[in-house]
């Protein structure tokens, strides 16, 4: 099936087998494998990538469901020469071990922050109604889609928040 | 995963043509649940019919006061809505107790109702499921039941929904608005969506084949208190042990059923004057332990008998 999905910026179109995921369609057609395959059944976040700038498990998603959306991953973020302010601050903050997560974490804190900048209640806000605090608690609460196997969350935390007030 | 055919709906009536139709046919929404079981094979569609772009997104204030939440509004947009939060402060608590924040985004309002269960031989092809396959047997009712239903069970099968927002929406009274493949349009009780497992398991629903979810209607918001809680293994990212939804004088469980499971009995109880405690234990007086969830009986009547105080003193 004929599919166009914009990536990065760039429009690509794919004859895909209607099974093909969004992220098989990254990694193996596209050949962008900063996104990870963890699970591929939604437990883990790995595979989290921005469509039309919201965050998504691309593994749950078929590549013939985003004809004409935007998808940005990893590698759409920002370069070695310009980090972006997360990617930099994951390197400021140590977050990471072995890395395999970082892609998916990077992705999911993207599309967490714009959520968090638009009030979206968490299951940790007091009050649903009221406007979310930045605390670490409401972070840590909101990117628990995103399991870290080496377990570097104190500095997931720590960089995101560092990266939410270079972004402010 | 098994080949499958695509076509992305034009419009809800065309939809329901194409399920009637076609062969083999299922409506896919956010994906986050069919197509995990689809790679399990547990699922095995012959096409797909992709209902996510229908303009059936929509939130809108209904005459009566009441909300009208179209069944393709992701689970992200109805717990960020003003309205729901305002004044259906228990659904937003529901919502966002549930999976995690990319699932969320992705996870649609009539997916959500029809998510299938999480029991663990549901999902291991090696182990018989009445569920999966009719007549198998059911491997939870010997083996590992932690997790199982404590109410309306069967010999056939022990599982339990596990929604978060259904049980909400129970606790408010919602409606379910359907399109048939004749054309004809329909309105019934949340509550009359889901069926007890009985003899036959693998039907889970009141829906005919190729019926549409087309929105979930909610009465204007109860008088009294309303109130989500969740008791689960992990903090974050893990479904119901049990929970609790209140709303005013009204009260539904989740977690401990094969469906979200309106509390009538505590609900009359309470009326007639009767302490929390005392409630919970006359909605729980036909609870059935399966072996491994025992627990989940006392679990349920403490958080409920909570539940029901803590939401006496808010909104
Ligand atoms: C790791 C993980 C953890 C999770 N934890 C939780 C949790 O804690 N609490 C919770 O409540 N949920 C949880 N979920 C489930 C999640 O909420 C569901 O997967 C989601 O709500 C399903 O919505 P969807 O739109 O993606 O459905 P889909 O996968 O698209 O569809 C599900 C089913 O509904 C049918 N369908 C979809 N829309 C319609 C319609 N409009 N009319 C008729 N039929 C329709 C489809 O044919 C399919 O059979 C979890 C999921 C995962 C993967
Ligand atoms: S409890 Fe139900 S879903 Fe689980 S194994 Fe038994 S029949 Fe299957
Ligand atoms: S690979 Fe998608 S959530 Fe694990
Ligand atoms: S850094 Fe290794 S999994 Fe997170």
């Amino acid at each position: 099936m004929k599919t166009t999905i914009t990536v990065n910026g760039e429009a690509r179109t794919l004859d895909l087998d209607p099974r093909t995921t969004l992220l098989d369609a990254l990694r193996e057609h596209l050949r962008l494998t900063g996104t990870k395959k963890g699970c591929d059944h939604g437990q883990c976040g790995a595979c989290t990538v921005l469509v039309n700038g919201v965050r998504i498990n691309s593994c749950l998603s078929l590549a013939v469901m985003h004809d004409g959306d935007e998808v940005t991953t990893v590698e759409g973020l920002g370069t070695p020469e310009r980090l972006h302010p997360l990617q930099q601050a994951f390197l400021t903050e140590d977050a990471f071990q072995c890395g395999y997560c970082t892609p998916g974490q990077l992705c999911s804190a993207v599309g967490m922050l714009s959520e968090l900048e638009a009030g979206l209640p968490s299951h940790v806000t007091p009050d649903v109604a009221a406007r979310p605090e930045p605390s670490d608690e409401e972070i840590r609460e909101r990117m628990s889609g995103n399991i870290c196997r080496c377990s570097a969350y104190p500095q997931i935390v720590a960089a995101i928040r560092r990266a939410r007030e270079v972004m402010a | 995963m098994r080949p499958f055919t695509y076509e992305r709906a034009s419009d809800p009536q065309a939809a329901v043509k194409a399920a009637a139709e076609t062969p083999g046919a299922k409506f896919i929404a956010g994906g986050t649940n069919l197509l995990d079981l689809m790679k399990l094979e547990i699922e095995r569609p012959a096409h797909l019919i992709d209902v996510g772009r229908l303009p059936l997104a929509g939130i809108e204030d209904a005459p009566d006061g009441g909300l009208r939440i179209g069944a393709m509004a992701s689970n992200s947009k109805v717990a960020a809505d003003r309205r729901v939060r305002e004044r259906y402060p228990v659904l937003a608590q529901a919502i966002v107790s549930g999976a995690s924040g990319q699932l969320r985004n992705k996870a649609s309002t009539g997916g959500n109702l029809l998510q299938r269960t999480r029991c663990p031989y549901f999902y291991d092809t090696t182990k018989p499921c009445n569920k999966r396959e009719p007549g198998a047997g059911c491997a939870a009712l010997e083996g590992l039941n932690r997790e199982a239903a404590i109410l309306g069970t069967s010999f056939a099968c022990i599982a339990v929904h596990p929604s978060d927002m259904a049980v909400a929406m129970v606790a408010l009274d919602a409606e379910v608005e359907t399109l048939a493949p004749s054309g004809q349009a329909r309105r019934f009780p949340l509550m009359e969506l889901h069926r007890l497992p009985g003899e036959t398991p693998h039907i889970e629903t009141h829906l005919t084949p190729g019926e549409l979810i087309t929105a979930v209607v909610l009465p204007p918001p109860p008088e009294g208190g309303q109130l989500y809680r969740k008791a689960r293994d992990r903090a974050s990212y893990a479904t119901a042990l049990s929970s609790v939804a209140v709303a005013g004088g009204r009260i539904a469980l989740g977690g401990v059923a094969h469906k979200p499971w309106r509390a009538v009995n505590a609900e009359a109880a309470l009326a007639q004057g009767a302490s929390p405690q005392e409630a919970m234990q006359a909605e729980l007086a036909d609870a059935v332990s399966a072996g491994e969830n025992e627990f989940k009986i006392t679990l349920t009547a403490r958080l409920g008998a909570a539940t029901i105080e803590q939401a006496g003193g808010r909104r």
